[in-house]
């Protein structure tokens, strides 16, 4: 009897410091979900999905947004309908008149990089630089010029057309080096029509609430 | 303290890393046959060769050609005697002259990635050269003739 006691005891015992552990490790789980959740979003950093949650309105609304960005010198000008990039607050064709290539790099002397360095080179108008300078590659050439609202919406969807991203790639496509340098686009070229948090937003706004296009051709 | 490869000789650069290379491979090292011509990627006459790549040397800095290889025209052949070299003399394209060690190390890669263009690849491969004296009919000429020396095994290169 007294040795069953003793058990019984001991028992209690590890019963109440395993009590205490738990406690501890979920406070501490907590402190650090919490501190980590107070840090500013490091870009391309890995965040949790966003849970889809279909609103057309909402999406739609957002969407509007996310257009004007895409549509502005600084996004569509790597977008054009043609071979050829296009240049200036005004889209003009790129002087030199460089070209595509298979890879979206150029072609012969006529590369990107020969001339758009890994940083903007300093002046006005001169080449703007990211490292990965590049226009979409010939066989997912990814137009924005020209295209409406409810085109571009389907095509950015569209994983025969988007170079197969699916939902989570599209999300991440937002923290893209070359999506980013958009609002860091050297001297003499206006800035997108929102802040880079603004279009994120709605991104992730259009994206997580359905990816609907706007009604229209 | 920057190591590069110039010609086929390592070179310590004792620079500012924003030097354009141009400057270093002209007013350091010594090779003067690279021009400037627009100092803002415009113009082509500055095309040096950095990993095979025809690069605007007037926008290059010297931290991006760090324990890289670079070709100027000095280097391009061992005897002036690349098919676009030949070529060039060949066909007297050259007037003024000033843009033309730009345009033979462009011409170089063309015809390294294409040995048979047509004028339209000649065209687009050679877009961003300018000849102030216009010579692009000779140097369209030249850039066949020199294609031409290629397939026939004439060329050192």
């Amino acid at each position: 009897m007294k040795k069953q006691g003793t058990n019984k005891s001991n028992y209690g015992s590890t019963l109440r410091a395993m009590a205490v552990i738990g406690l501890l490790l979920t406070v501490i789980g907590i402190m650090a979900f919490g501190v980590n959740n107070s840090d500013t979003p490091k870009v391309g950093a890995e965040s949790p999905l966003p849970v889809v949650k279909k609103d057309s309105i909402a999406s739609v609304k957002a969407f509007k947004q996310v257009y004007t960005v895409l549509t502005s010198a600084r996004c569509m000008n790597c977008h054009p309908s043609g071979n050829i990039p296009l240049q200036g607050d005004d889209s003009h064709l790129h002087t030199m008149s460089p070209q595509r290539g298979i890879d979206g790099k150029g072609i012969y002397a006529m590369k990107c990089a020969n001339c758009h360095q890994a940083i903007n080179t300093p002046g006005l108008h001169t080449p703007p630089g990211n490292p990965n300078w590049h226009l979409p590659p010939a066989n997912m050439k990814m137009v924005f010029q020209g295209r409406t609202p409810h085109q571009l919406a389907k095509q950015l969807i569209d994983p025969k057309q988007n170079g197969n991203k699916d939902f989570k790639k599209l999300i991440a496509h937002a923290d893209d080096g070359l999506v980013l340098s958009g609002w860091n686009p050297g001297e003499g070229r206006t800035l997108p029509p929102m802040s880079y948090a603004a279009f994120k937003k709605a991104w992730i706004t259009w994206l997580s609430t359905g990816a609907y296009a706007p009604k229209g051709k | 303290m920057t190591n590069i490869t110039v010609n086929g000789k390592q070179h310590q650069i004792d620079a500012d890393p924003n030097m354009p290379l141009l400057w270093v491979i002209r007013d350091i090292i010594g090779l003067t046959g690279t021009k400037y011509g627009c100092g803002v990627a415009q113009c082509g006459a500055c095309v040096v060769h950095l990993n095979g790549e025809a690069v605007r040397s007037c926008v290059t800095k010297l931290s991006r050609v760090q324990a890289q290889q670079v070709v100027t025209i000095e280097g391009l052949s061992a005897n002036n005697d690349h098919p676009v070299q030949l070529a060039w003399n060949e066909e007297q394209v050259p007037q003024c002259g000033y843009c033309h060690s730009g345009q033979i190390m462009s011409a170089a890669v063309l015809l390294r990635e294409n040995p048979n263009p047509n004028d339209a690849d000649i065209d687009a491969g050679m877009a961003g050269n300018i000849c102030r004296c216009g010579t692009y009919q000779r140097i369209r000429k030249a850039i066949h003739s020199a294609a031409e020396m290629q397939r026939k095994g004439g060329a050192s290169k």
